[in-house]
This record gives C-alpha cells, structure tokens and sequence, in this order.
C-alpha cells in the first residue's frame, strides 16, 4: 500500500512538471469553453435571456457553472492522448520496465487531472465575476471538489480509452469526438433542455454529466438541494469506474 | 547472469494467425559480459529483449534474469536491470534534468540522492549544456544518450540496449559507444545489445549471438565465428587459373572455388600463409600470378554462409 501511494505521487510529479515549468499551457484547456463564453453567451442572452424563469434569474448563473463541466469535459476526456504519444515515443515502455506499480502509473496520470482543471475553473469564475457572475463562496468550493472528483474519472476513462486504441492510435479522437458531443448536449449545458422533445429529457437521465451540470449549478448559486447529491453519486461513479477500467487497462498495457 | 530455456513467443495477428516471433531460444549470459544479438529486423531481437524485461511473458519456455524468474518474479528482476528499448525512453514534454530526477525516485533515491544521481550522469554522458532543455528539442543523439542515462541510474549490474545505435550518424555512434563502454568499465556491468549493424557487433562485442526467424542460429565470440563459419577469402590473378585451381585444391581449408576469367576465388582458413604457399606453389609449378589478395571475414560473411541470405541487404531493404 505504502508504495502505492509513493508511487502514485511520484507518477503525478512527473505528469505535473511540464505544467509547473510552462503554466501557459493551463490556458490551451480553456480555449473551447473561453469560445463558448465569449460568443455562445451573448446569444443565450439574446434569445432565452428575456423568457423569464427558463435560465433562472442571470443567464451567467445559469452558463458559468456549465462552463466549468465542460472545461473538464474537454480537458479531461483528452488527456489520453499524452499517454498515447508515450506509448509511440517509448517513455512509458521505459516506465513498465522499471519497479513502478501499474495502477499507480494509472491513478498518478488520473490524480494529476485535478490541478488544471482546478486553475482553469479559477481563472474562469475570476474573469466571468466583473460581468455580473455571484457565485456562492461555500457552493464554489465544493463544486470545484466536485468537478475534481469528476474530472479524475472522465481522465482515467480517457486513459483507458488511450490504451485500448493504443495500436490504431487515429480511433482516439475520433471515438473521443463521438462520445464528447452528445454527452455535452444532452446534459443542458448550452441550452436548457426543458425546451426540448421528451425524448431528450429521458436520454439524459442516462448522461452523468448531466447530474453533474445541474449540481454545479446549484452549488455555485448556494442552494442545498438533492441536484448537489445526485452530482456526487454521478461524479464518485463516474471516478470509480474510471479509476477501475483505467487501473486493468494499465496492467496490461505491455502487451 | 541470464539463462533461458527454449524461451517462446507467438503472437497472434488478425483472425487467429500466429506469428513466431521467438522459437526455443536457450542461452546463458554470465556476469560481466557484453554480448550482441545480431540479426535482421523481424528475426525477433525486440521481442526477447521485451521477454527478458518482463514487458511481455512467454508463450512458453522459462527465464531467469539477474537470479530472479522473469514469470513468477517480474518485480525483483525490474530492481536489478537497466533498460534502454527501440524508442526514446524520455518523456518528449519533460526536461532533461527533470526525468533523470524522476528515475532515480522511481528506483527509491531520496530528493538529494536523485538530484545527484541525475547531475553525475548528465557529467558522465556530455548533457550538461543540455540540462534544462525540453527532450523534443534534443538531436537524435542527445536523445539517445539521455535513454542510456536512464537505463544507468539505479546503477543495475545488468543493462539491456535495444538498438541503441540505430539512425545515429557514424560520429554519434562512435560517441555513444565510447561512453557505454567506459561506464561498462567503472560498474563492471553485463550489457546485452541488439543491432544491426554489422560492423558494431563485429568491433564491440565480446560475444555475438545471431539470431534469424525467432531461433538462435550461431553464438561464439566474433573471431571464432568468422573463422569457423566463414574463412578467409583469398583471390589470385593469373592467366593460367586452371593450373592455379589445380594447386589451390590443395591449400589447407580449400574451399568454394570459383574462378572467372583470369581470377580464382577461394576461402582458406588462414588466407596470408595459404596466399604464401600458393606463390610458392605456382612457381614452383610455373604458373605466372599477376596479383593476390587476402579478405578477412565479416559477420555478414558468416550470415550469408549461415543462412544463404545477406544481412546487410536484408537490413537496408527493410529500413527503406
Ligand atoms: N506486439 C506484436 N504483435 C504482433 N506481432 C509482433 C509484435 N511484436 C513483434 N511482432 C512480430 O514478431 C516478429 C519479430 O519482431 P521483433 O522482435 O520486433 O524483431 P527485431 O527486433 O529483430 O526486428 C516480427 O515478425 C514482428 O512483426
Ligand atoms: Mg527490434
């Protein structure tokens, strides 16, 4: 146990150093949710912003949060690609070689996951506060932890997707792009689904990011209510089962 | 140091089909060796290499690597071995310092022993202006002295290089080889090597073993191998190469006679005393020889008297 926990840290180290000696690369995480904010924001304005009661009383309350899921949805669903370059260039094979443990070499990468997706929430919510976005202090916290957990999970899964595709390495984005887009959608993170077909609102009981959008949103505007539980149980699965199909993918990655 | 017996790996490829890739392969390697495994790509270097690592387990077959089972002791053969595979072994988004650092944690220095341990090998390997460099803006030199580095930290008494040479320039190779050996010298390391090369095989090992389609086809230092396998080549020029095949026939170790025009080819076992013995000969008998000259054997002589096949040909047709 004692060096898996050694291990892991010394695996995240690692994984953190070409972030701590280049921080810019924080900001390249950010870019898609920043171009959503800047020219998908002013629209929701314009179209939902007047219809009282959809969007709740400020349509930044209401995009912010989602914001922040999707910063981790893009950033950490494709972080499996820096493990897939390892593979090619032979760093991780020099990695299996050595006595570090398999799962820590998953749960180090999985873990490390937290830190950007923690500095772009920041920066973030700083920008967004002169335009009129309150969040809650208490809320905040807690949805950040919670994006944590969450963003560990959809990280480990992209690694084990990584993994999986390892010899036909082009099946990444393209499985990756597949799965990000209805996720994204169908978790009400643009546009409210209330406005949408049934059909919609039924196949998004089965989108865990749809319980974490909805808890993030009620966490940042301070309301305590059973969302913020169900965005725990979606994002503590949601870790999980990454960390568990991550950790046996890992093993086996030699072959 | 090593010891495999009839040591076997398949892969399966598409629908079921197997490839042999490793056939019964058995050796022992003892402590302080250095040995080559030569043979073309495809004859199944990596993948022994990759056995003997622990990377991939065998189809079939045992292995004991630096006194531990590969099989039922992977983890205890991991302490004890350096490995430098056919890729680059450093992370290309980390830095130079930074991943030797990671290393010598990875194999349980405490901060202060790792930063030592990382400052003496960048020393030993000629990295110092390039410490803090990012390993993606390295030359394909410097990379691959970085990967030896690595494979060095923990100081193993066994390190494994998987063509450590393989796309340097002759300059860079002669570097590279320079400090392999001197750090051979100081840690009184065994080295297992693969390459293609020929020549590198030829001047740097003590022990070759050539390997073709997954089975050991000759072992023995490179001198014994040339003289068993191969012979000298000695060519003669003469207008009378009929008389002269004649006398040659009876030089010790007289073999593959082939003469065309007013050339005679043979292989001798000792091409400067047979050349010696045929002047003497030929005029004795009379026969004019207009030019003689003596060829020392090489490895690929002993591949193409092995297998009918050239390595060198077969090396270059695949890196193409
Ligand atoms: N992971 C693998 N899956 C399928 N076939 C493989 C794999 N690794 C190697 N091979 C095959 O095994 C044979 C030996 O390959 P390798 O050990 O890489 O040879 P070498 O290192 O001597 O060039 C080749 O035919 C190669 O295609
Ligand atoms: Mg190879």
């Amino acid at each position: 146990m004692s060096t898996l926990v050694r291990d892991t840290r010394i695996v995240m180290a690692r994984e953190l150093r070409p972030v701590r000696r280049d921080p810019f690369s924080v900001i390249f995480g950010m870019v898609q949710p920043l171009v959503f904010l800047g020219l998908f924001g002013p629209l929701l304005v314009g179209s939902l912003g007047g219809q009282a009661g959809v969007l709740g009383g400020s349509v930044w309350q209401w995009f912010v949060p989602a914001i922040l899921v999707m910063t981790a949805l893009f950033g950490t669903s494709a972080t499996g690609a820096n493990l897939l370059f390892e593979f090619q260039t032979g760093a991780h094979e020099r990695m299996l070689v050595t006595p570090l443990s398999r799962p820590a070499l998953l749960i180090g990468r999985a873990l490390k996951e937290m830190v950007p997706l923690a500095g772009q929430a920041v920066i973030i919510v700083l920008v967004m506060t002169p335009f009129g976005f309150r969040p809650h202090p208490g809320g905040a916290l807690i949805g950040l932890a919670l994006l944590a957990v969450f963003g560990i999970g959809l990280g480990s899964l992209s690694y084990a997707l990584a993994i999986a595709v390892r010899k036909q390495d082009w099946m990444f984005w393209a499985v990756q792009q597949t799965l990000i887009f209805p996720l994204m959608l169908l978790s009400g993170m643009l546009l409210p689904l209330e406005t949408g077909p049934s059909w919609m609102r039924v196949a998004a009981r089965f989108d865990p990011l749809a319980y974490v959008v909805d808890a993030e949103r009620a966490l940042f505007a301070g309301e305590w209510s059973a969302d913020v539980a169900w965005g725990w149980v979606a994002a503590l699965t949601t870790a999980a089962v990454g960390l568990a199909v991550g950790i046996r993918a890992m093993v086996r990655s030699a072959e | 140091m090593i010891h495999t017996r009839a040591l076997t790996k398949d892969f399966t490829v598409g629908r079921g089909e197997a490839v042999h890739a490793v056939r019964g392969v058995s050796i022992d390697i003892e402590p302080g060796e250095l040995v080559a495994v030569l043979g073309p790509n495809g004859a199944g270097k990596t993948t022994l290499m990759r056995m003997l690592t622990t990377l991939i387990s065998p189809t079939s077959g045992e292995a004991t690597v630096a006194g531990h089972d590969i099989a039922t002791h992977p983890a205890r053969v991991r302490r004890r071995i350096g490995y430098v595979g056919q890729g680059n072994g450093a992370g290309h988004t980390q830095r130079v310092h930074d991943e030797l650092y990671t290393q010598g944690e990875i194999y349980g220095l405490d901060r202060r022993a790792a930063r030592t341990r990382a400052d003496e090998l960048i020393e030993a390997l000629d990295l110092g202006a390039l410490r803090e460099r990012k390993v993606s803006d390295l030359s394909g030199g410097q990379r691959r002295r970085l990967d030896v580095a690595l494979g060095l930290v923990h100081a193993p008494p066994l390190l494994f290089l998987d063509e450590p040479s393989t796309g340097l320039d002759p300059q860079n190779r002669a570097n590279l080889w320079e400090h392999i050996l001197r750090l051979r010298e100081r840690h009184g390391m065994t080295v297992v090597l693969t390459t293609h090369y020929l020549d590198e095989a030829d001047t740097m090992a003590e022990r070759v073993v050539i390997v073709d389609h997954g089975r050991v086809i000759a072992d023995d230092t490179a001198e014994a191998l040339k003289t068993k396998l191969a012979g000298d080549r000695l060519t003669v020029g003469s207008p009378d190469v009929r008389t002269l095949s004649r006398l040659a026939e009876a030089l010790p170790g007289a073999r593959d006679l082939a003469s065309s025009g007013e050339r005679l080819e043979l292989r001798v076992s000792d091409a400067p005393t047979a050349a010696a013995e045929l002047l003497f000969a030929a005029r004795d008998a009379g026969v004019p020889v207009t030019a003689v000259q003596s060829h020392r054997p090489t490895l690929d002589d002993v591949f193409l008297t092995l297998t009918g096949r050239s390595l060198r040909e077969e090396s270059s047709e695949v890196s193409k």
